[in-house]
């Protein structure tokens, strides 16, 4: 079956639907981490009330799919709210992101809690206000122990993102349905896009993982002693 | 329309269809795989190379490609290949490979932390190799699997809705109908999401005690990466 | 000596842990350049006195002045007085996530506002101080126990403290880690740091401390130099604790 000259010709629309795939991915990182690192701070950190609603706001992004929250954002909320005109890569990326929040929001967590407790003892010893100790000491070393756990949500991220097919966004799966419809190619065009999201997928993870072991340090995770 | 009539003799009745469809699709997908990640665990532990090698593409394989995608090569794929099954088969199908190749990973690192000794003593015993792991290894490796496995079937139950996207119609699906229909978005993909919290809810409390109720003095818990 | 000599003054230090008082009333004042060892049995209270100084865990009942400031009940004033106060721990808690020089530059830069190349160099020559100038740039999981204990008494000695509380320095050290540490100590000492030192090394105790403080049920039960609660006959309950500690270390 001649499938290289079709994905040849269908080669443009392929890298821009790699590139929207890989668009939601990256905000849907940033956001998890914006987002996520704050939540984290305010359930180790913070006063009842705001752990609570941390706690609500975990559980639900973590209790519902994620194609029920892309069509409740979607067709629901974002309308609702005025929001209505926004792109559907906008929306998947913003649903993603929250969710991720939710995700990597107790990836965080459980890195600042395993940090000893000495560090903080330590650091206000010496004169830092909270704030300082938890910006310079406690974060730092939190941030290299989430790292490993952090970069594991990189591969659910890519595989969920083909979930906003569901929604309308031109992302990889879209191009590959419009595909298959136009050629009548089925499986080998099926096959490829599985091709380009494995490669994706660990290729993505090895450069994460090289950044672990650039930004490790004795005593940290998977870095070489 | 009056809300309460909307609710009460539209919406429920459609999630209820839906919500039946979504528990058969588990009941039918979970059990085997579970079977599969221990198949596919114990294979690529213990079997021939070659064996091994199969295993490990496998999961390779399934992990790299989103569950989506693996549901269109089923549905609408593999007809051009002389093989067409109905879309709820084609759903349990995708989900058994899919939670097949997640459960693997928490069997295998399980059997990992099952120190050498184990085997040793079985064999020592008079054991065969498979015997030993039959008996010895797999029953301590599936407690210490356990925070893995239940948050694997968790997720199960949240990726069944995808099962809409090849045109089962489940609870997702069901919402999403009656929502389009009647034009009540919000409150349909509400009361959708508030029936699926429940339902993870349940299944998180439900998991703990069975956490609780198999736990062996002195075996230790296995860190689950992704506690839900 | 005159009042004017008295660096900090701690007075009638209650302090209970869930019901448990684990300091009934402490006071004592410590002179400029003084070293006083705090000995006793472990579970007096003695780690949770110099935590009390300077107010890592905070006293039920009493104050502390240091250079006749109050340090209790002084509100954000207190990371001023930490500076003041340095401390070191049993378990070094040195930051690890930065090297040994980084460890000793962090507060100067973070707290103290130094600019870069002073904080270097200041962080330099306090290690040089403790002999682990040629270490500055290995990470804490990379040196031995000694090493990182004297890397975590350069951290406190680089914000120039009035006084240094030392919390068992040498607990979680082996015999000969243990005396490297002391040397460090004992140096400091001669050169006339104010030292607060809870420890069970009697030899360092007697042969570096101007003061001894046989801690017993969350007071101090004995209180003199070395030499007076070692030979005069009238205190006895300090060598007692010795007899028991040397008889069990011969078992």
């Amino acid at each position: 079956m001649d499938v290289l000259p079709v994905l040849i010709e269908w080669l443009p629309y392929l890298l821009s639907g790699i590139a929207s795939t890989l668009g939601l991915v990256l905000a849907a990182l940033g956001l998890g981490v914006l987002l996520g690192l704050p939540m984290a701070l305010g359930q180790v950190y913070g006063a009842r009330p705001v752990r609570w609603a941390i706690g609500i706001y975990v559980w639900f992004f973590r209790g519902l799919p994620i194609l029920v929250l892309l069509f409740l954002f979607w067709f629901g909320i974002f309308p609702a709210i005025g929001l209505g005109d926004l792109s559907a890569f906008v929306v998947g990326a913003v649903v993603l992101g929250l969710r991720g929040a939710a995700y990597q929001s107790q990836i965080f967590r459980g890195a600042i809690q395993s940090v000893g407790e000495g560090q903080m003892i330590a650091a206000r010893s010496l004169g830092m206000s909270r704030s300082t100790a938890i910006r310079t000491v406690i974060l730092p070393q939190a941030m290299r122990i989430a790292l490993p756990g952090w970069s594991n949500e990189y591969p659910n991220i890519l595989t969920d993102s083909a979930v906003c097919y569901a929604i309308g966004v031109v992302e990889l799966l879209t191009i590959t349905s419009r595909m298959v419809t136009q050629t009548h190619i089925t499986m080998p065009i099926y096959l490829a896009t599985a091709g380009i999201f494995i490669i994706l997928n660990y290729g993505g993870l090895k450069l994460l993982h090289r950044l672990e072991a650039k930004i490790a340090i004795p005593g940290f995770g998977t870095g070489a002693m | 329309m009056d809300q309460a009539v909307f609710l009460f003799d539209i919406l429920l009745p459609a999630l209820m269809q839906g919500l039946v469809i979504t528990l058969q699709l588990i009941a039918c997908s979970a059990p085997f795989g579970l079977a599969l990640g221990i198949a596919v665990a114990v294979g690529r532990q213990y079997g021939h190379p070659a064996i091994s090698w199969l295993c490990k593409t496998f999961v390779f394989l399934i992990k790299g490609t989103p569950l989506l995608l693996l549901l269109f090569i089923l549905y609408f794929g593999l007809p051009s290949v002389g093989i067409t099954l109905t879309a709820f088969a084609a759903s349990v199908l995708g989900f058994i490979l899919c939670n097949g190749a997640y459960n693997a990973e928490y069997v295998r690192g399980a059997l990992i932390s099952i120190k050498d000794g184990q085997m040793i003593a079985a064999q020592a015993l008079g054991m065969t190799r498979w015997q030993a792991i039959r008996s010895v290894i797999l029953p301590q490796a599936l407690r210490r699997a356990i925070p893995g496995l239940s948050n694997e079937f968790i997720y199960l139950i949240k990726y069944s809705s995808l099962a809409y996207m090849i045109t089962v119609i489940e609870l997702s699906g069901a919402g999403k109908l009656v929502a389009t229909k009647y034009f009540t978005y919000t409150e349909s993909c509400a009361v959708v999401g508030i029936v699926y919290l429940v339902l993870v809810s349940i299944t998180t409390v439900a998991v703990n005690l069975l956490e609780s109720r198999v736990a062996v003095p002195g075996t230790t818990r296995a860190a689950t990466a992704a506690q839900l | 000596m005159n009042d004017n000599d008295i660096v900090l003054k701690v007075e009638d230090i209650h302090k209970s842990f869930g019901g448990v008082e684990v300091l009934r009333g402490v006071s004592f004042d410590v002179r400029r350049g003084e070293t006083k060892v705090f000995i006793g049995p472990s579970g007096t209270g003695k780690s949770t006195l110099l935590r009390c100084i300077n107010q890592l865990t905070i006293p039920d009942r009493g104050r502390v002045w240091l250079d006749g400031e109050e340090v209790t009940n002084s509100g954000a004033r207190i990371n001023y007085f930490r500076q003041k106060i340095g401390m070191v721990f049993q378990n070094f808690f040195l930051f690890d996530h930065l090297t040994a020089l980084k460890n000793v530059e962090l507060a100067l830069l973070k707290v103290k506002g130094m600019g870069r190349a002073e904080a270097r160099e200041k962080a330099l020559t306090e290690l040089r101080q403790v002999g682990m100038e040629e270490w500055a740039d290995h990470y804490p999981a990379e040196l031995s126990g000694g090493q990182a204990q004297r890397v975590s008494i350069a951290r406190a000695l680089a914000m120039d403290p009035d006084v240094i509380l030392f919390d068992e320095p040498t607990s979680a050290l082996d015999p000969e880690l243990t005396r490297e540490v002391l040397e460090v100590m004992k140096k400091l000492a001669r050169e006339g740091m104010t030292m607060l030192v809870v420890t069970h090394e009697m030899g360092f105790a007697c042969s570096v401390a101007n003061e001894i403080l046989f801690m017993e049920n969350g007071v101090v039960a004995e209180q003199g130099s070395p030499d007076l609660l070692l030979n005069d006959p009238r205190f006895t309950r300090m060598k007692d604790f010795i007899g028991r500690i040397d008889s069990r270390m011969h078992d």
